[in-house]
């Protein structure tokens, strides 16, 4: 098995958007998300010494992600305070008394639905990840991001009419790409 | 853009375009009038609006720039100490 090799250069190019949809699907919270990222990739850089080839770079970050955002939990649970009244206004015998108790909570996905999502997210993620750089970067700033035409385009430094050609060049190669993947 | 007809090539980009909403009502009317008749072009379209339910139901989250831009100057600080 050829070995993997560490380049930090290339981390925030290739793994931040990875990391950053990784972490926001556990703690919800962009600003907490984008610290965690950072914290990871200094980390990162840290223990590069440690990096023994085993597994691909994006694993071996992920596995450090993993510990901060263990870390996160635990730092706000201890911040909580150590006597925490538990409150449940359902006992057994009167079940239900709050309107809220009995409404449907459309909030309330299953279990199921949310790692169906994200599974799927990782499977955006890794078709993005093999556009070309320019694709990857004006699709997700279109279709993720939602930024309007014009921007993208002042942003880039590019025509409208470019624009559409990268769109539609990015969205043949990522309908193909799920196609294969993810039905 | 006054005639009915398109080619598949226009078709394409109006197929595009309406993924993020950003096709006027005679657009849409051509298009459809366009996947009446071209196979090619309703297959596009319809993995190209499965695509887009895709994306949407995932929720999947990308960085903004900016943020992305103040990770890469953090990082770059950080990297620089350990060259």
């Amino acid at each position: 098995m050829p070995k993997h090799v560490i380049d930090p250069n290339q981390w925030i190019k290739l793994y931040s958007d990875y990391l950053f949809n990784y972490t926001i699907t556990r703690v919800n919270d962009r600003e907490i998300a984008q610290d965690l990222v950072q914290d990871t990739f200094v980390a990162g850089l840290k223990s590069m010494k440690n990096f023994k080839g085993e597994a691909s770079e994006r694993t071996w970050l992920i596995s450090i992600l993993k510990r901060k955002i263990i870390d996160h939990y635990r730092k706000i649970n201890s911040n909580k305070g150590k006597a925490e009244v538990r409150m449940t206004y359902n006992s057994d015998e009167n079940e239900g008394d709050w309107l809220e108790e009995r409404v449907a909570d459309p909030f309330d996905k299953t279990a199921e639905d949310t790692i169906e999502n994200t599974e799927l997210g990782i499977a955006i993620h890794d078709c993005i990840g093999k556009l070309p750089e320019k694709q990857a970067q004006v699709f997700k700033m279109k279709t993720i991001l939602n930024y309007e035409t014009e921007a993208i385009c002042n942003e880039l430094q590019i025509t409208a009419s470019n624009l559409w050609v990268i769109i539609h060049r990015a969205r043949t190669a990522m309908a193909a790409c799920m196609e294969k993947n993810w039905f | 853009m006054s005639r009915i007809k398109l080619n598949c090539h226009e078709a394409n980009h109006i197929c595009d375009k309406n993924q993020y909403k950003e096709a006027n009502f005679w657009d849409k009317v051509v298009l459809t009038i366009h996947l009446i008749y071209c196979r090619a072009c309703r297959k596009y379209s319809s993995r190209n609006a499965k695509l887009t339910t895709l994306v949407k139901n995932s929720k999947v989250e990308t960085m903004d720039l900016s943020a992305k831009e103040e990770l890469n100057v953090a990082f770059q600080k950080e990297l620089a100490k350990h060259q």
